[in-house]
């Protein structure tokens, strides 16, 4: 069980990495929407013997939320907004890439200095959880797009769900649902600003919302 | 009485004003649905009901002492708001009407919430309900704020997120049952685990910092309380900062149980220092007045800070502070919504002589400017005093020397700005602008009243408040 969970791990941390390295939006948003649904069936392999419907319905959420709904809404802003495919980066593809790479190793080095219950020792969990919110973190700073920083708000929110899933059977399913419904409300309201500011400056460059400043 | 209702009536408001059919009469539902919220908030803080220690939602000590300055301020935002949304007929109010009664009912979800889960799910609604209300005025600039918003606000989001799992996980780890209770966290104590509590009080102050605008995780303020709406601003900076502040006390109670206050303390300190230094500054600075007023909140957010830094005296000080710093707040917001739409710009490059074209709005935010900047006999004057007297108890001479320093250099900056567009002679632009813009009692009466309640918090603090300020206190440090 392990094993499959931190090969999955280690898919979601590579595609971090290409995230990171893509330098067009359709690959971008492929990566992130392959991602979500690698997340989406983790907890059916964490909770393999005790099986419910409860925690179907959240693996299938999940998967269908961050895998399908949320990538299509951005494939189809960037369709409508009729941007450029390029995308320009603030930090350029092989700083990103070294940040991330180097985010990786630090966050394995680090989850090793927090203590871990016994049976999550051998999981890949906590570092990945730290190398997504850091991939997260570089593709909102280092991005000019909405949309490519969307992505990198995506992936963060992905890094915090790995970690989630550490407290799989302590967080009650309300809880749970709850924090799922914020963060696909979340986005939406995202999408429906990024359509707003894309018909206010015909663009989706961020670069060019500099008019409030001291 | 069940206190669900204060979050029930508000969100099914919200649901009525969205299927309303009427936009003529569709605002009147705010003050209506204020005033039940008000009602069965004050029959709940006279008759406070007993609290079973394990329920989500409950209306406990914390909730007793803050939820009523919330529903006050909404009720006086939502009388102002009739006249308001009637100036602006122009513009659909379908979803303002039913976003702002929403928030209504999460706030007294968040203020309520005694679970770390239901907690973070109420702020973050709240969060998100916000973003229609801040670009009510459909500008590019409006549009920009909100950008602003949404992308610093959406980290704040998912880090206290993450940061309620850290503390989750130090539950989990220290052999807890699972149960995210900030009563069972507390109980636990030192068995939390410490690098996690660390870890999570890190991130949670950094989340929930962001929501408040403590610096420096402010930036997303001036943007978006110079471009939303007056009334928006008076909601933000007195009610939806508070739910971020309690949420802060919340955790700071379960991190001092672990054994950690002393270093929340600290952090708490600085992080408060800093915001009011920063705020300062910039308050030096800054040329826009409705700008001006999101400095003067990050650096009264900042003193909210240092006041739960100081123990006990100064987490009453500080509750102390949220009634005054929120009713002033709210009374500097609408007058200068009315300056501003009388001058039609918000820069004091282009504004000058207001006190010739508006003059009663003007006389309100000269008072309240002298009233936010701590002049005797306003509560802010007070609270800020009882400040000052707890971290002198517990020997913080420095921090106060600091404390006192920043207070001079905001005093300079608002005082700069205010004068600067009160006084001088009006330039033609603005004279023309401001023949459109009539103050009728309905947009003056709500900043007066309260700027009264300001006043007389400082002048007569009843005996209940503080009383209630107290058990907050006993809740949050239980003396073994």
């Amino acid at each position: 069980m392990n094993e499959t969970l931190n090969l999955l791990i280690g898919l979601a941390m590579g595609l971090n990495l290409l995230a990171l390295g893509s330098s067009r939006l359709p690959s971008l948003i492929r990566a992130v929407s392959v991602q979500g649904m690698v997340l989406g069936i983790m907890p059916v392999i964490i909770e393999h013997a005790g099986l419910d419907w409860r925690i179907l319905l959240v693996a299938f959420a999940t998967m269908v939320g961050k895998g399908l709904v949320i990538p299509g809404l951005l494939r189809r802003a960037m369709r409508a907004a009729n941007i450029d495919r390029e995308i320009e980066p603030f930090i350029g593809f092989v700083p990103s890439l070294l940040l991330g790479a180097g985010g990786t190793i630090a966050a394995m080095a680090l989850a090793r200095a927090l203590p871990l219950l016994p049976e999550h020792a051998k999981m890949l969990l906590v570092p990945g959880a730290i190398a997504s919110v850091l991939t997260g973190f570089i593709l909102l700073i280092g991005r000019v797009k909405a949309i490519s920083q969307v992505c990198g708000y995506l992936i963060l929110e992905n890094g915090i769900y790995l970690f989630g899933l550490l407290l799989i059977h302590a967080t009650p399913l309300l809880v749970e649902s709850g924090i799922l419904l914020d963060i696909t409300v979340g986005v939406f309201v995202i999408g429906i600003i990024v359509d707003r500011i894309q018909r206010a400056f015909d663009s989706l460059d961020t670069r060019k919302l500099t008019t409030l400043r001291e | 009485m069940n206190p669900l209702l204060l979050i029930i009536v508000p969100l099914a408001g919200a649901g009525v004003a969205a299927l309303w059919p009427n936009g003529r009469t569709r605002p009147w539902l705010l003050p209506i649905v204020a005033a039940i919220h008000l009602a069965l908030t004050f029959w709940l803080f006279l008759n406070p009901p007993v609290v079973t220690p394990t329920a989500w939602l409950g209306f406990d000590p914390l909730a007793r002492a803050v939820l009523p300055m919330v529903s006050l301020l909404f009720l006086v935002c939502a009388a102002y708001a009739v006249p308001y949304l009637r100036i602006r007929s122009e513009r659909p109010n379908r979803v303002f009407i039913a976003m702002l009664l929403a928030i209504l009912g999460l706030l007294s979800a968040g203020h309520q919430a005694r679970h770390l889960g239901v907690l973070w799910i109420a702020t973050e609604a709240v969060t998100l309900a916000a973003v229609p209300l801040l670009h009510f005025n459909s500008t590019p600039r409006a549009y920009e704020a909100t950008w602003k918003y949404l992308l610093v606000g959406g980290t704040g989001i998912a880090l206290s997120l993450l940061g309620s799992f850290c503390l989750g996980y130090a539950s989990l780890h220290g052999n807890g049952g699972g149960d995210l209770t900030f009563t069972a966290l507390t109980a636990q104590g030192t068995e939390l685990s410490r690098p996690w509590v660390l870890t999570a009080w890190v991130l949670l102050l950094v989340g929930y910092g962001t929501k408040m605008g403590l610096a420096p995780m402010h930036t997303w303020k001036p943007d978006t309380y110079g471009e939303a709406p007056g009334i928006i601003g008076a909601i933000l900076a007195g009610a939806v900062t508070t739910v971020a502040f309690t949420a802060i006390l919340r955790v700071r109670a379960v991190v001092g149980a672990a054994g950690q206050g002393p270093i929340a303390d600290r952090t708490l300190l600085v992080i408060g220092l800093f915001s009011m230094l920063v705020a300062a500054l910039f308050l030096l600075g800054t040329r826009d007045f409705k700008r001006m007023l999101a400095y003067s909140s990050v650096e009264h957010m900042g003193i909210l800070g240092i006041g739960a830094a100081f123990g006990g005296l100064g987490v009453t000080a500080a509750l102390f502070h949220v009634w005054s710093n929120g009713l002033t707040k709210g009374a500097l917001f609408l007058s200068a919504g009315n300056i501003r739409r009388a001058a039609g710009s918000p820069s004091m490059d282009s504004v000058r002589g207001m006190s010739l074209i508006t003059p009663r709005s003007a006389a309100i935010f000269v008072t309240g400017m002298f009233a936010v900047t701590a002049c005797p006999p306003f509560g802010p004057f007070f609270s800020e005093l009882q400040v000052i007297r707890a971290g002198l108890v517990g020997g913080h001479g420095w921090a106060i020397a600091m404390f006192l320093a920043c207070l001079l250099l905001a005093f300079f900056g608002l005082t700069r700005v205010v004068f600067g567009i009160v006084d001088g002679r009006p330039s033609a632009a603005v004279k023309t602008s401001g023949k459109r813009f009539i103050e009728t009692t309905a947009v003056i009466a709500p900043p007066l009243v309260l700027l009264g309640l300001s006043l007389w918090l400082g002048l007569y603090t009843p005996q209940t408040l503080r009383e209630s300020w107290t058990a907050a206190v006993a809740q949050l440090f239980p003396t073994p």
